[in-house]
């Protein structure tokens, strides 16, 4: 079990709603951790400076919200190494050919109303919430 | 130099975001897809937030000519809903279903120095790199037809 955490989740939310449109109205860019993470997987974007910079943020932001906030960070991975291997490939190809993840299709695209990121949210959510009912109802898995 | 410097300070408030709204913990997004048994709607929160603040500032700041630090705003032009974008997104889905972890989940998870986030993201990039490969030996496959 994980607690329900409506207020926080929405500060979370809106935090993430933040770093979106500064990343817009300042770079222009979309704010996809998948596109923005495969534009350094080689061969490299040569525009890979400020994707570098993105995600180095977004590494380091947890440890200072440890440090210099009271706030905990709840963490539990449920799901054996062999298969987070498997997931994490799965994914990898996944978002490079569905061009997007739930923050650039599933944030950044709805937000503007974009058909095409409509399309592939409820496509993925849709798989996720069908392969989570299969590995924990059917196959009584993690 | 400007450019940069948004970009981090983006990442930070993004990396902030996902920690605070639970979007980094695994166990929370599987019980979110999760509604036959151990639902937690809290991730449904996280969407909502997102998307009011996003939606909203994306409509004032794309009524203006350009970006503050860039010539114009990178924004995807494809149009069609095609077997790779309903696919590949699928595939997300099922591979997220099986992890738990997203791209934007995992890594900031790796700042929490957790070895799951780090299979996982290694196992991602794997993927990626993958893909990269195959499109681009067709691309050269494609061209030396032609020729």
């Amino acid at each position: 079990m994980t607690e329900f955490t409506p207020l926080t989740s929405l500060l979370g939310g809106g935090l993430i709603g933040v770093a979106a449109v500064l990343l817009m109205a300042l770079n222009g860019r979309v704010a996809g951790l998948s596109g923005i993470l495969g534009g350094l997987v080689p061969p490299a974007a040569p525009d890979w400076v400020w994707r570098a910079a993105f995600l180095a943020g977004a590494v380091v932001a947890p440890g200072l919200i440890l440090a210099f906030t009271g706030f905990t960070i709840s963490f539990d991975s449920p799901v054996p190494t062999p298969w987070l291997i498997v997931g994490g490939l799965i994914v990898g190809v996944g978002v490079t050919l569905g061009s997007g993840c739930s923050s650039g299709h599933g944030v950044c695209g709805m937000a503007r109303l974009s058909g095409r990121s409509i399309a592939a949210t409820i496509s993925f959510m849709i798989a996720t919430a069908a392969t989570v009912f299969i590995i924990r109802h059917v196959l009584g898995g993690f | 130099m400007p450019r940069i410097l948004s970009a981090l300070v983006a990442g930070l408030i993004f990396g902030a975001g996902i920690a605070v709204s639970g979007m980094i913990n695994p166990a929370k997004v599987l019980n979110f897809f999760d509604i036959a048994e151990t639902w937690d709607p809290s991730l449904a929160f996280v969407m909502g937030g997102a998307l009011a603040v996003t939606a909203l500032g994306y409509f004032l700041v794309l009524k203006r000519p350009t970006p503050a630090f860039e010539k114009r705003f990178h924004l995807p032009t494809k149009k069609r809903l095609d077997l790779p974008l309903i696919g590949g997104s699928a595939l997300f889905g099922i591979g997220w279903g099986i992890a738990g972890f997203c791209p934007g989940g995992s890594i900031p998870a790796l700042g929490l120095g957790q070895s799951s986030a780090f299979v996982f993201v290694a196992a991602m990039i794997a993927g990626m790199f993958a893909v990269k490969l195959v499109r681009s030996a067709m691309l050269v496959r494609a061209v030396r037809g032609r020729a």
